[in-house]
């Protein structure tokens, strides 16, 4: 734009005024915007085809809201069990967030604050576990549950998810920055651990114990795979594994998009909520909340 | 009131004596402040009393029963540390009240009666309800001292309070300390690397370096007696003047010989050891004089000032004296300027020779008044 070399000044003032109307970093704007739609058509797509019957799903090019409604919905929710399984994976995720929040904490205290033997062997022992997620250990686990008779039990659901390495680490990591000197006012005025855990440490952690709910819970109400292997009674299935039953119902041969985007849509929405209200402790978790 | 005795302290962390053998002990309701540079020990000290260290060996003694193995919430202390340790969820009031019902046998209404004297004493009465962030340095300080007095301790331990604030308001809180000490008439442990803090606060001072204790005495016996060259460095601002001389006997009495100066010494205990061995003379730079200040017949000499510091109250000015160089403190308002030759003499009851290579002290112009010193020998 601004290669005019001569010496009349008018262009190159208004060359000036365009570009300076324009966004100072408009490359960046553009390339933003683009991986925000990007991300975002999946989900779009989804809530589109929801609405949308089985025919109008196929034909590609409709992108508009269909004639449906919300009546895929409704069917979801009523023949296909739908409130059960959303039942069965909220129940699931809060034995899971309260059990693994609960032992994390109680191992990061005990690696923090005891002086214990081999403690650093140990940490790194309880780092290594995240070397083997659950779909790893998946058929030795499978057998341990049908040995201990927990198939088609929330113990099986929850069982394999409470220890967690990532969350002792976090919790580590955040009572190690509280000060030393905390811990020794407490000592010296004969505060006993408990008290020192419940009425200190976690009102000083509630940050951080928030964050760690916020991923634990979306990270359980997401599991497919180990409720698809540990249950096979329907009654005791979760949403996840029940969108997939969705896909059984097919007609004619086609496979019934507008029902599964629905119920994709469903179960999408518990840990929407739970993000969207628990955003702030979320992002101070990870400190990428701006001051 | 309690009585603390350390009789042999030490303190081994993996490889590293931290603490080697500490003899102290302070008496009912003194202020004995511990001072020192920075991993001397000081600290490491004020923690084996407090109970947060375990001693390796030697004994602690808090009224005469030994406490070495008794946990810190019966030995009847309270602590306060460099950062105020407050609790950053609770008001200040849940600060001062958390955790008095284990170490005490107060009922509620006790506790709320100690903690609202305790915060009228320090008048923060009106911040009790706020948390520590919504608090300046000061008023935290003040609530850190509030919980430390609401238990009414034998024995107070400080860790540096004063470090966190800033110059005016340390002054301040130093005043305020000692009034609330006088009050509250409890025995106070006060650490500390700052020397002004140290002669300005305590009853007695004792100095560290090195995980030893290398004096311990009132502030002025410190600053006018020091047992060896390290207490009389570091006591005192700017240091003492240190520079070797040798020691001679000439007509039955010593003289000390500089390549700037020769004079002759006031007679005393230890010159005839000092003139046998290499030895420093020390003098602080308020007892050099210009010639003019001194008396007639007193021996002077000359040094070439090459630094002017005018400090308001006092000139200070950095002299050349042989190859050493020499701080003097004169008049204010002194029109001497760098590069000039100046005539100086020392007093000569302030003149301190040590042993060059242990650095104890072998003589003091004047001689100490003997019922109080309780110097240590170091090794």
């Amino acid at each position: 734009m601004a290669t005019t070399t001569d010496t009349d000044s008018t262009p190159v003032d208004e060359s000036r005024t365009i570009s300076q109307r324009l966004p100072d970093n408009l490359g960046m704007h553009v390339g933003i915007i683009l991986s925000v739609v990007a991300m975002a058509a999946p989900l779009l797509l989804a809530i589109v085809m929801s609405t949308q019957t089985t025919s109008e799903v196929y034909e590609v090019t409709n992108l508009g809201l269909g004639s449906q409604g919300l009546s895929n919905y409704q069917t979801v929710l009523s023949e296909y069990r739908f409130t059960t399984y959303l039942l069965n994976s909220f129940v699931m995720s809060i034995i899971i967030v309260v059990g693994k929040v609960g032992i994390s904490l109680l191992a990061a205290l005990a690696l923090v604050y005891y002086e214990l033997p081999y403690e650093r062997a140990v940490f790194m022992f309880i780092l290594l576990t995240l070397l083997l997620p659950v779909p790893v250990r998946i058929v030795p686990l499978f057998q341990l549950m049908a040995d201990l008779g927990w198939t088609n039990t929330m113990l099986a659901l929850t069982g394999p998810y409470i220890a967690s390495a990532t969350a002792v680490f976090l919790f580590r990591q955040h009572f190690m920055s509280i000060p030393s000197s905390l811990v020794e006012t407490a000592r010296m005025s004969g505060i006993g651990p408990a008290t020192f855990l419940f009425k200190v440490l976690i009102p000083m952690s509630k940050g951080m114990i928030a964050g760690v709910c916020v991923i634990t819970y979306i990270y359980s109400w997401n599991q497919f795979l180990w409720p698809l292997v540990a249950v096979n009674d329907k009654s005791s299935q979760v949403v996840q594994v029940g969108i997939s039953y969705l896909q059984g119902s097919a007609q004619a041969g086609l496979t019934p998009w507008g029902l599964i985007m629905a119920g994709a849509c469903i179960a999408l929405l518990p840990p929407l909520i739970v993000l969207i209200v628990l955003h702030r402790p979320l992002l101070q978790t990870f400190a990428v909340q701006r001051k | 009131m309690a009585r603390i005795q350390l009789t042999d302290l030490e303190k081994q962390y993996d490889d590293v004596l931290a603490v080697k053998g500490i003899d102290l002990e302070a008496q009912d309701g003194e202020f004995l402040v511990l001072v020192g540079p920075s991993g001397c020990g000081k600290s490491t000290t004020l923690r084996m009393i407090a109970g947060l260290e375990d001693i390796t060996s030697g004994t602690l003694r808090i009224d005469d029963e030994v406490v070495n193995d008794v946990p810190p919430k019966d030995r009847d202390i309270a602590m306060m540390f460099q950062n105020y340790a407050l609790y950053p969820h609770m008001t200040a009031a849940e600060n001062m009240k958390f955790g008095m019902k284990s170490v005490s046998d107060f009922s509620s209404d006790e506790i709320d009666q100690r903690v609202e004297e305790a915060a009228e004493t320090l008048d923060i009465a009106d911040l009790l309800d706020r948390k520590p962030k919504e608090l300046s340095g000061g008023e935290r300080q003040r609530v850190a001292i509030g919980r430390a007095i609401v238990r009414e301790p034998e024995v107070f331990l400080l860790d540096e309070p004063l470090s966190n604030l800033d110059a005016k308001l340390r002054v301040q809180m130093r005043a305020e300390l000692l009034r609330l000490h006088e009050e509250l008439d409890s025995s106070t442990v006060y650490v500390t690397h700052d020397q002004t803090e140290a002669m300005t606060l305590g009853d007695r001072v004792a100095v560290l370096d090195a995980g030893e204790l290398q004096q311990v005495a009132p502030p002025q016996e410190l600053y006018d007696f020091p047992a060896n060259r390290f207490v009389a460095e570091f006591i005192g601002e700017p240091a003492m003047n240190v520079f070797s001389v040798d020691i001679r006997e000439r007509n039955g009495h010593y003289v000390a010989d500089h390549a700037g100066f020769s004079i002759s010494l006031p007679d005393g205990e230890g010159l005839d050891t000092a003139s046998d061995s290499s030895v420093s003379m020390g003098v602080r730079p308020e007892d050099i004089s210009l010639a003019s200040n001194l008396p007639d017949d007193a021996e002077t000499f000359a040094v070439e000032t090459t630094v002017r510091e005018p400090l308001g109250e006092l000139l200070l000015l950095h002299c050349q004296l042989g190859d050493d160089e020499i701080h003097v403190k004169v008049e204010p308002r002194s029109e001497i300027q760098p590069g000039e030759t100046i005539e100086v003499g020392f007093d000569e009851d302030r003149l301190h020779v040590f042993d060059a290579r242990s650095g104890d002290a072998l003589y003091h112009s004047t001689a100490p008044e003997p019922t109080k010193s309780e110097a240590v020998a170091t090794e």
